[in-house]
């Protein structure tokens, strides 16, 4: 191999930056993901679980607009079942904690919800 | 065989840039219907006579061109062999993304619509070999890898299209990868020429400058007189003696010239500016008898021939004991000597630092190879104010500046030549700015394609730079066209009276002697071409009148 | 014909991954291409760096594109003839971030008369850095899905890409960018007869490719959304070599399309004409100075060659040489 010192130096930084993700994790984090704690004991929520996690923000933002702006607080009908469009009662009522619940996903994923610039992140109960 | 005529400029003026329908894998050739667009193939007897693998007669119009039974792994070994000797081929190779960026940028496309002269479609002659036998994708996938057998048709395409590039680098400029077409072109032509397949035009001038040393075959005594007849020429036009010192041991420089300097024209009148500027100046220098050439036509041919013919120029310097070299206005001998010639017949640790004995500047830039260009020395003068000019003695000249592909491209030597013009003459206009300085365009005629069968394409490959320079003269009157280079000067002419008309072609050289003031010269009222320089003779004529009234 | 077998064959990688999550090869898909891909990008990647540095550079041959350094008098362009290390990595820096030599791009147009215009032609440059640049972003952004805890670096990115805040999730700006460039330059491939002429598959495929990751990631977050949380365990756990349980995770068919485009990319890069990232490092017409009159390039396999001998020379011109009456000494 011909200019030796500079190519490896070129291979080396290039590892580095391809495998940052699995060294600064190593150093710094944690690979393995968080528990998820549903801080209640309920068995059912509005939707079911993997609707509720993959859009749960759309139905949030669709409450917050009929509430906010249209002054409609429902109730809603889902699934036979009637629901308060409303953050604090609906939700939290059942997933009191925050930081155990919230907070471990949108942390984990890096997501930063618009909800606690005007709600009150809520108190550990 | 019969000589087509060379197309009117109305027919070549219309241009078909529209690609045909057929891709371009399945569409070969037809040389024998070109005519005009390719070079006659070298007699035998100078690759011969260089020990070329395989010469052999043939001829380019022909069907069978008797290549050697095993052609194609001759030259799959070659590609094998230089994949493994140059980066620069197995990278260019590899990650041209055909962006399409390099295609207007080359004089042949942009004269000829030949899809193929696009820089990366030339490359892709080579590229669609390589990845048929050296990549596992070509191999598996055929042509919908773009990889393509190596047929005969190919190999007629490969030389077609090889013999249609000049080296000139100027899509290297704008690929965001620099890949260089010259480059590709030379390896394309190492290989043809491993199964015989060269041009006349390089071949009998690199035999001739193997044997004599120099491409014109001048022999040492044919040398001498066409110096001292120089001599003679300068003395009657300027009334001043000069002495050409040839074999001069012991001489602080060695000179070296591109061989038409002393003996084709319009070269010639600069090469009595060289002899002008010496003698005033007191230069202390020699010419050699040996390395009578400073072009090298096998930068054309193959690196190998390349260094062959080169490698007299350091040895002259070292037998004659010079502490440096100067080289005269050329080209493509400023690639050899500025990219290649320490590297391969280095180190020259025998001269010194070039040193102008006249202001004392210390060309540092040149440290190494110890060779200096003549218009870096010449810059150098006239800014210590060493020189006594009359610039007016220019005033018939509207000047304008082609930059020569490699001093510009390979040397980066722009502004030294401008300067020496401004100081010279008074009458100095730039062309376009897309066709000057790294942007400049190629005569058409350069890579040793300078030859009068292919007189088309070079007319078309020229039709860039003509049209710079037809804007200049329809503009600003421009009636000179100045250049450093060697084959510029033999090429342009007949390209700028095809294209513009009454437009001259002159070194820079012939510039600063026209306007150098001689100590003991005669009235001087012509320039070195020998003609009258008009407002000078009609100032003499006034004068008469007046002294006789 | 060449874009029509790239299409096919992006459309193919993503029936072939619907139809795999669906028939329950999540595992296939999920983990043993991915690390196969990974393995095959960084090996397949440093093989073919270590290929072209086997092969040497006999000889510097930057392309100059300005005033050389020469008398002191004469101003150098640094940047065009670089003369040291320095300017060297300055050029280099230029070209590869900024795309320097594309930047100067010109469009040449023959009239009548016969007269040749040239004009400024920026659009593939723009065109190239938007997409460049959007890609590149584009991946720091997913940084998140690969790193715990997620850097500052990446979630600043974040915000300054979702900076008007449209929409919810927020509409990242270079989602948008990179598709728009990319159709900008799958349609020049198309609509320009010169480039259509040169295009091959291995051009078209990487562009559809690309195409197919980039719509198929602007619907997984806006229009057909996924568990985030769960992709980035899948992320994490391949990282950590203890990928989670897929059938449980339960991510879409269009995630694992997503997915298998993203593989393809990868596995395809260090084979193809994609390495031209790694290629412009090495570039020998631009990462060499143009100090070849100051200091010695050595060649580092010198090819031995017959020249023609002086000595040689004397005695065959013996004649012409006495009748010049030259001496031709020799030390």
């Amino acid at each position: 191999m011909h200019d030796q010192g500079k190519v490896i130096a070129g291979i080396v930084i290039f590892l580095i930056v391809v495998l940052f993700p699995i060294w600064y994790t190593g150093a710094f984090g944690d690979f393995t993901p968080p528990n998820l704690d549903p801080v209640t004991d309920a068995k059912e929520c509005v939707k079911d679980k993997a609707t509720m996690t993959a859009w749960h923000m759309d139905l949030l933002n669709e409450w917050r607009n009929d509430v906010v702006r249209n002054n409609d607080r429902g109730p809603v009908l889902i699934a036979g079942k009637e629901w308060e469009k409303s953050l604090t009662r609906t939700c939290l009522g059942c997933h009191g904690s925050y930081r155990k619940f919230c907070h471990k996903c949108h942390t984990y994923a890096d997501v930063k919800p618009d909800c606690w610039q005007c709600h009150v992140v809520p108190e550990e109960r | 065989m019969a000589e087509d005529p060379t197309p009117t400029r109305e027919e070549l003026s219309r241009v078909e840039y529209a690609p045909p329908a057929k891709t371009w894998m399945d569409t070969g050739v037809d040389i024998p219907n070109r005519r005009g667009n390719w070079c006659y193939a070298s007699d035998a007897k100078h690759p011969e006579y260089l020990g070329q693998p395989n010469a052999h007669d043939w001829a380019p119009q022909n069907e069978d061109w008797n290549l050697p039974e095993n052609w194609q792994r001759i030259i799959l070994d070659g590609m094998k062999e230089r994949l493994e000797k140059y980066r620069s081929f197995r990278l260019f190779m590899d990650i041209c993304v055909r962006c399409g960026a390099c295609a207007d940028k080359c004089h042949f496309y942009l004269g000829t619509g030949d899809p193929k002269n696009m820089p990366v479609l030339r490359a892709e002659l080579l590229r669609s070999v390589y990845k048929r036998y050296f990549t596992k994708a070509g191999r598996m996938f055929g042509k919908l890898a773009g990889a393509r057998d190596l047929t005969i048709d190919v190999l007629k395409e490969w030389y077609y299209y090889f013999y249609q590039c000049t080296e000139c680098r100027r899509c290297s400029v704008f690929c965001p990868y620099g890949i260089d077409t010259a480059d590709v072109t030379m390896i394309g032509r190492e290989l043809l020429n491993l199964v015989g397949i060269n041009i006349g035009w390089i071949m009998e001038p690199a035999a001739n400058c193997y044997r004599t040393g120099n491409h014109l075959g001048v022999r040492p005594n044919t040398f001498k007189d066409n110096l001292d007849f120089a001599a003679e020429d300068l003395e009657d036009i300027t009334g001043v003696h000069v002495d050409v010192p040839i074999d001069r041991k012991g001489a602080e420089v060695l000179v070296v010239v591109p061989s038409a300097d002393y003996f084709a024209n319009p070269h010639y009148f600069t090469f009595l500016g060289y002899l002008a500027l010496f003698h005033e100046i007191g230069l202390d220098y020699t010419f050699s008898p040996f390395a009578t050439e400073g072009g090298n036509f096998g930068l054309f041919l193959s690196h190998d021939m390349m260094k062959r013919l080169n490698a007299k120029i350091y040895f002259e310097a070292r037998r004659l004991g010079v502490k440096w070299i100067l080289g005269a206005e050329c080209g493509h001998m400023w690639r050899v000597l500025h990219q290649y010639m320490d590297t391969m017949n280095g180190p020259a640790d025998f001269l010194e630092t070039p040193k102008s004995p006249v202001t004392g500047t210390v060309f540092t830039n040149a440290k190494a190879t110890s060779t200096v260009h003549i218009t870096e020395f010449t810059a150098d003068l006239i800014r210590h104010d060493k020189l006594d000019l009359d610039k007016s003695r220019n005033d018939h000249l509207k000047v304008t500046f082609h930059d020569s592909c490699n001093p510009a491209r390979a040397v980066g030597l722009l502004d030294e030549p401008r300067y020496i013009m401004k100081k010279v003459l008074n009458n100095f206009i730039e062309m376009p700015e897309n066709t000057i300085r790294e942007q400049t365009f190629c005569c058409g005629g350069g890579s040793g394609l300078g030859s009068d069968e292919n007189m088309e394409a070079r007319m078309r490959g020229g039709l860039p730079r003509a049209n710079a320079v037809k804007y200049v003269k329809d503009e600003y009157g421009v009636n000179t066209l100045a250049c450093i280079c060697a084959i510029d000067k033999a090429v342009l002419p007949p390209l700028i009276d095809y294209w513009v008309g009454g437009v001259e072609v002159a070194g820079i050289h012939e510039f600063v002697g026209n306007a150098l003031m001689m100590k003991g010269q005669n009235e001087r009222l012509t320039d070195l071409r020998n003609e009258p320089i008009p407002h000078l003779q009609k100032r003499e004529a006034e004068e008469e009148v007046k002294s006789d009234a | 014909m060449n874009a029509l077998v790239s299409l096919l064959a992006v459309l193919s990688i993503v029936v072939i991954a619907f139809l795999g999550a669906g028939a329950g090869l999540e595992v296939l898909f999920g983990v043993v291409l991915p690390y196969a891909a990974i393995l095959t990008f960084l090996v397949g990647f440093v093989l073919r760096i270590v290929k072209w540095a086997k092969s040497p550079v006999p000889f510097r041959i930057p392309t100059v594109a300005g005033q050389a350094k020469s008398l002191e008098w004469i101003k150098h362009q640094p940047l065009e003839s670089p003369y040291t290390r320095r300017q060297v990595v300055l050029r280099m820096a230029l070209e590869v971030l900024f795309f320097r030599s594309l930047f100067r791009n010109t469009k040449a147009e023959l009239k009548g008369g016969p007269r040749l215009v040239y004009g400024a032609d920026k659009a593939l440059w723009l065109f190239g850095m938007i997409f460049h640049w959007s890609f590149l972003i584009i991946f720091i952004r997913h940084l998140r899905f690969f790193t715990e805890p997620v850097p500052a670096l990446v979630t600043g990115v974040e915000w300054v890409d979702s900076f008007f805040d449209v929409g919810l999730p927020a509409l990242f700006a270079t989602s948008v960018l990179l598709l728009v460039s990319l159709s900008w330059l799958i349609g020049r491939r198309f609509l320009d007869p010169q480039v259509r002429y040169i295009s091959q598959a291995a051009d078209y495929f990487p562009l559809f490719l690309i195409f197919g990751i980039a719509s198929t990631g602007v619907l997984l977050r806006h229009f057909a959304k996924t568990d985030v949380a769960g992709v980035k365990e899948l992320g994490m756990g391949l990282l950590g070599f203890s990928p989670p349980n897929l059938g449980e995770l339960g991510l879409s068919g269009l995630f694992y399309a997503h997915l298998l485009l993203v593989t393809a990319l990868i596995a395809y890069f260090p084979l193809s004409k994609l390495m031209h990232l790694g290629g412009v490092f090495m570039s020998p017409t631009r990462n060499l100075a143009n100090n070849n009159r100051a200091v010695r390039h050595v060649n580092p396999n010198p090819q031995p060659v017959q020249v023609h001998e002086f000595e040689h020379w004397k005695e065959e011109f013996k004649e012409e040489i006495a009748e010049a009456g030259y001496k031709l000494e020799r030390d």
